[in-house]
């Protein structure tokens, strides 16, 4: 380890509130740390850069997931675990699911917070593509209230997100309105377990009398961002699954994302890869037995 | 900053220890508690060796500030079996071949004891995925995965019984 644990300060104020007035006393000086497995990654490697952390992990007013009659609220404390194995998120939330066993190994699952998750804002992350194609909201809290918001709104740029210096991510909501959808979710990495994706992506499809009548896809690791293809959904939208346009869809596709080259791979096997996913999203969501 | 009194169960023993509130939980099972079956691979929550149970929950220590850990129930690799009664994941370890440097074996032992505790009788695939998190760079993991099975049908049999 390069780091020296006495240069740094980690109190653990103990409930929301008392976490909340303490950001609020001085925007920006402290780091939330939830489960620890990115921040500790960070810190060990001697490259974490704020030096005064602020505990969240197990704050009950962040570990619970509600099920509502219009909505399934997930708190931003809740590990992917807890959300794996949640049966109406199972049954509901598929991509989201999904999404959370793809996230690292058992014990990381049993760390990683989906709000962490989200506030990290790494654009390879797991979870924001099934997020967007499931239209989540996020709700974020501070000393001076809560603001709701789509969540599709929240990223705005590598690694920077719409969150205030002194607010938290409180929940995601998710709108119960998907029963009945087709989804389809699949993640592309150097191997199947613990990997971050070179590409990833989620989509579901309502499908009525063989037509596509809504359709929404998220992509990671294509963009400094997250990305919900609107484009593309908008030109799906209406088409008869036996005539989908997909080869405007991927030039659509091909227009909407950025990819680059990093440690994990080339902007052209990206785009290339981002491509076959798209199409193979589109033939298996028209093919499904409904 | 400065160090503070923690407080923790250690495979049943309450402990008590001063330490910095960022000191990794994994540091202070080995160089505080001298507790040094848990071992560190990667020191970035990649490799598993440092696999030890929290509040009954798996967990890569190297990834917890001791902080979080404290006034919790802590279990590593010298609260599974004792030097005369192996545990029956340890035993088929042995019987099944499913060591060999022994890097990985603390962690992975703990790692698939987690397994069993939530999945008694866990399929093939649920054995990859439970122990996917558990880097192994001797074995090939197939031992592995046959002790891990080998240890459950054990304890299925001393259930039974």
């Amino acid at each position: 380890m390069r780091a020296c644990p006495e240069q740094y300060d980690l109190i653990s104020p103990g409930d929301l509130p008392s976490v909340l007035a303490l950001l609020a006393n001085d925007p920006g000086k402290w780091l939330p740390v939830a489960g620890g497995t990115e921040v500790m990654v960070m810190f060990s490697a001697g490259k974490l850069p704020q030096h005064n952390l602020v505990n969240l992990w197990s704050l009950p007013e962040l570990r619970q997931i509600r099920v509502l009659e219009d909505a399934v609220v997930i708190g931003g404390g809740c590990t992917f675990a807890q959300i794996r194995a949640h049966a109406v998120i199972a049954a509901e939330f598929p991509l989201l699911a999904q999404a959370a066993a793809w996230i690292g190994g058992i014990a990381n699952q049993n760390r990683a917070t989906i709000a962490g998750n989200l506030a990290n804002a790494s654009p390879a992350a797991d979870s924001p593509p099934a997020l967007l194609a499931c239209e989540a909201e996020i709700e974020l809290i501070s000393a001076r209230g809560s603001r709701r918001l789509h969540y599709s709104g929240c990223h705005l740029g590598y690694k920077r997100t719409i969150l205030a210096p002194d607010e938290l991510i409180y929940a995601l909501h998710l709108p119960r309105r998907f029963a009945g959808w087709r989804s389809y979710a699949r993640k592309i990495g150097t191997r199947n377990a613990q990997a971050i994706s070179k590409v990833c992506i989620a989509a579901q499809a309502k499908v009525t009398d063989g037509r596509i009548q809504a359709i929404r896809i998220g992509m990671g690791s294509i963009a400094p961002v997250p990305l919900q293809l609107s484009e593309v959904e908008d030109l799906l939208a209406g088409c008869s699954v036996d005539r989908l346009p997909v080869v405007e869809s991927r030039q659509l596709l091909n227009a909407a994302i950025t990819p680059i080259d990093d440690i994990r791979s080339t902007m052209e096997y990206r785009r290339h890869v981002a491509g076959n996913l798209l199409e193979e999203c589109l033939r298996t969501l028209s093919e499904a037995s409904q | 900053m400065s160090c503070q009194r923690m407080t923790m169960t250690v495979n049943g023993d309450a402990c008590m220890f001063e330490a910095h509130p960022m000191e990794r939980l994994l540091d202070v099972l080995r160089e505080t508690l001298g507790l040094t079956g848990t071992k560190e691979g990667c020191g970035e929550g990649e490799c598993g060796a440092c696999s030890v149970l929290l509040n009954g929950e798996l967990v890569n220590s190297c990834l917890v500030p001791v902080a979080q850990a404290a006034n919790s129930q802590v279990v590593t690799i010298e609260g599974i079996g004792s030097p005369g009664k192996l545990d029956p994941v340890q035993e088929a370890f042995l019987h099944c071949g499913g060591s060999q440097c022994g890097m990985c074996t603390p962690g992975m032992i703990v790692a698939a004891k987690y397994l069993l505790m939530c999945n008694p009788k866990p399929s093939r695939e649920e054995i990859c995925e439970g122990l996917s998190g558990n880097l192994c760079r001797c074995t090939g993991y197939m031992r592995i995965f046959e002790a891990v099975e080998v240890a459950a049908q054990r304890e299925e049999g001393e259930a039974a019984t």
